[in-house]
């Protein structure tokens, strides 16, 4: 068995984290080679090489892999699955977008966000939002998965494993990229940090979420929003935990006027320790909460801020 | 152009999931069930490129038992011209898998040719978040998923998509498969008028077999179970406690 694994690599920069630990969550199905793809993946691919467990990495560099865009990067992994039992990567918005065009290609279907391995057919996942876990077996000869990189440690670094330059695989040309809208941030990414802040409805404004990234800062945290903070313009999406955002399971979550809604805890209902600081004490969010402060956050996180 | 919109039928999104004791599933006998809330946004989008004048013809289709029904009628009071309801199901419990779905799907649009479809980007029952991909795959189309903005250009799209870093915008050959994120609309509520109109509104019925299909799944479900419960945590009086119990008994700071 053999597993080729999906690498995160963007603007030709490899996601290390997201990649790490999903080297973790497969490395006992079988020799894993990482694939980087991109304009550029030299770079990515030479780090790759360093994560343990990873016994080969293949470099595909070509324009049309620049962008992350699903039909190419499909048409590539396509090309190579015939030597893999086992085809993977993090479950980062760019693999949902690739792997289940890539399964369908192949006729089989697609695990996605993979909480737990039990054995090379059968893996655990959430569903219902994580009210429900469930094991599912795989008939299918390929198994095409995408990890929930929350619940894995990454793997470490130090091993050299040897890089090997592929060429394109040949796709249709139909979609073309135009331009990207990232806001660049000295901030911890949301899904590796170990602290993070979150704010909800109950912020108010774009405005006073200030208080909310001043906390941020002070701790070195990253920052988080519920559906509802996007919702109303306060936050942007790429903030957004959730059912349908982003999954974190940091050190120390602050929830600061979130409601706690079952699709925002399904996004943080794994952090090691829960914080919630909300005005109304029945607010769902406490019974999760380690430590629940009933306050007016406006009051509460400037002091909070302050005193740590 | 015409465009489908696949639209599911799933537990309402503010029920509380039971578990079944056994191990077998949730429980979702005499439980409410509505319109995947992504779907719902799917259909919107589609009857306003109809109300723009870019889109002729909303077709919405359903896969699954035979109550999807309801869910087709919401989707013709919201604004959609015709329904397909595909019986492949009998029992509330039995869920058909993405790729069954996009290989139905495939045969509704090789019948149907539209020039678009607009899907939900994930079930909230089984968080797959896959049909529109594989569907896009089998039919060798483009595929824009997770749009929060889509503008027809004549023979192209043009769609904002949420993405982990931030957002980014493709352009996309028609026809497409295109899948809705949260901030693409607000969807309509159907007003009462419009759910009886809907009544009126042709409403197809087909199984797997008319279209050739095998829907039998390719994974089988060994057991569901509750996940983990969080222990109750303890309340704090002041924000000097919090910070207290987070260095000294948390350790987190
Ligand atoms: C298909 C679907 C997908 C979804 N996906 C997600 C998702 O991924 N992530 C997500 O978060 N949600 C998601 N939601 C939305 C979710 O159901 C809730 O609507 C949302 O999480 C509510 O956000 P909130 O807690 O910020 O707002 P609210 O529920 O309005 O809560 C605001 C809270 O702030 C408190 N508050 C107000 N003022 C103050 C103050 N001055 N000081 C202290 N506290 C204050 C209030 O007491 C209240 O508890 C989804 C919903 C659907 C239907
Ligand atoms: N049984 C079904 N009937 C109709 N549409 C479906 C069905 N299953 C999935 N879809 C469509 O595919 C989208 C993504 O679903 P999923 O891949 O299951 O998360 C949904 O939002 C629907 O638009």
């Amino acid at each position: 068995m053999a597993v080729l694994l999906l690498a995160e690599v963007t603007g030709g920069a490899l996601q290390m984290d997201a990649t790490a630990k999903s080297v973790t969550a497969v490395k006992d199905l079988g020799e894993v080679t990482l694939l980087c793809a991109g304009a550029e993946a030299a770079e990515a691919a030479s780090q790759a090489a360093t994560i343990d467990g990873v016994a080969k990495v293949l470099c595909a560099e070509d324009a049309q892999y620049g962008h992350r865009l699903a039909e190419p990067t499909a048409a590539l992994i396509v090309s190579l699955a015939g030597d893999y039992s086992h085809i993977v990567a993090p479950a980062t918005t760019d693999a949902k977008n690739i792997l289940p065009r890539v399964a369908a290609l192949l006729d089989v279907m697609v695990i996605t966000d993979v909480s737990g391995v039990v054995d090379a057919d059968t893996f655990e996942r959430p569903v219902y939002a994580g009210n429900a876990l469930q094991t599912v077996k795989s008939r299918d000869a390929t198994k095409v998965l995408s990890i929930r990189t929350s619940t894995f440690d990454a793997a470490g670094t130090g091993s050299s494993a040897p890089v090997e330059n592929i060429g394109p695989a040949e796709a249709p040309s139909l979609s073309e990229w135009v331009e990207d809208h990232v806001a660049a941030s000295d901030r911890p990414d949301l899904t590796s940090a170990s602290i993070v802040v979150s704010g909800g409805r109950g912020v108010g404004s774009e405005e006073d979420f200030k208080i909310i990234e001043a906390l941020a800062d002070k701790l070195g945290a990253a920052v988080g929003a519920s559906r509802a903070a996007v919702d109303s313009g306060y936050a942007p999406n790429d903030w957004q935990v959730g059912q349908t955002g982003k999954v974190v399971a940091p050190d120390l979550y602050i929830a600061c006027g979130i409601s706690g809604a079952i699709q925002h805890l399904a996004g943080m209902k794994d952090s090691k320790v829960i914080v919630a600081i909300n005005k109304d004490e029945e607010a769902p969010i406490f019974q999760v909460a380690d430590y629940g402060l009933v306050a007016d956050l406006f009051e509460a996180i400037p002091e909070l801020t302050e005193k740590v | 152009m015409k465009v489908l919109v696949p639209v599911k039928r799933v537990i309402d999104y503010n029920v509380k999931v039971r578990v079944k004791g056994d191990g077998s599933g949730v429980d979702l006998a005499n439980v409410k069930m509505s319109m995947n809330p992504f779907d719902e946004i799917a259909v919107e989008e589609a009857v306003r490129m109809k109300e723009a004048g870019t889109v002729d013809e909303v077709i919405a289709v359903s896969i699954g038992v035979k109550q999807s029904q309801e869910t087709l009628r919401t989707a013709l009071a919201m604004g959609a011209d015709r329904a397909i309801l595909i019986v492949a199901a009998d029992d509330v419990h039995q869920d058909i898998e993405p790729l069954a779905v996009a290989k139905l799907l495939k045969a509704v649009v090789d019948a149907e040719q539209p020039g678009l479809v607009i899907c939900g980007k994930q079930a909230i029952d089984n968080d797959m978040n896959a049909t529109g991909q594989m569907l896009a795959a089998l039919l060798g189309w483009s595929q824009a998923t997770f749009a929060s903005k889509i503008d027809v250009e004549g023979e192209q799209a043009l769609v904002k998509r949420e993405v982990d870093g931030g957002m980014q915008t493709i352009r996309v050959k028609l026809p497409a498969v295109i899948s809705t994120d949260l901030r693409l609309n607000e969807p309509r509520y159907a007003s009462l008028p419009n759910i009886m109109k809907a009544k009126k509104k042709p409403l197809d019925e087909k199984t797997p077999e008319d279209y050739g299909v095998d829907v039998s799944p390719r994974l089988e479900v060994v057991k569901t179970t509750e996940p983990p419960e969080r222990q109750a945590g303890i309340r704090v009086g002041s924000v000097d406690e919090l910070v207290d119990k987070l260095k000294n008994e948390a350790g987190v700071l």
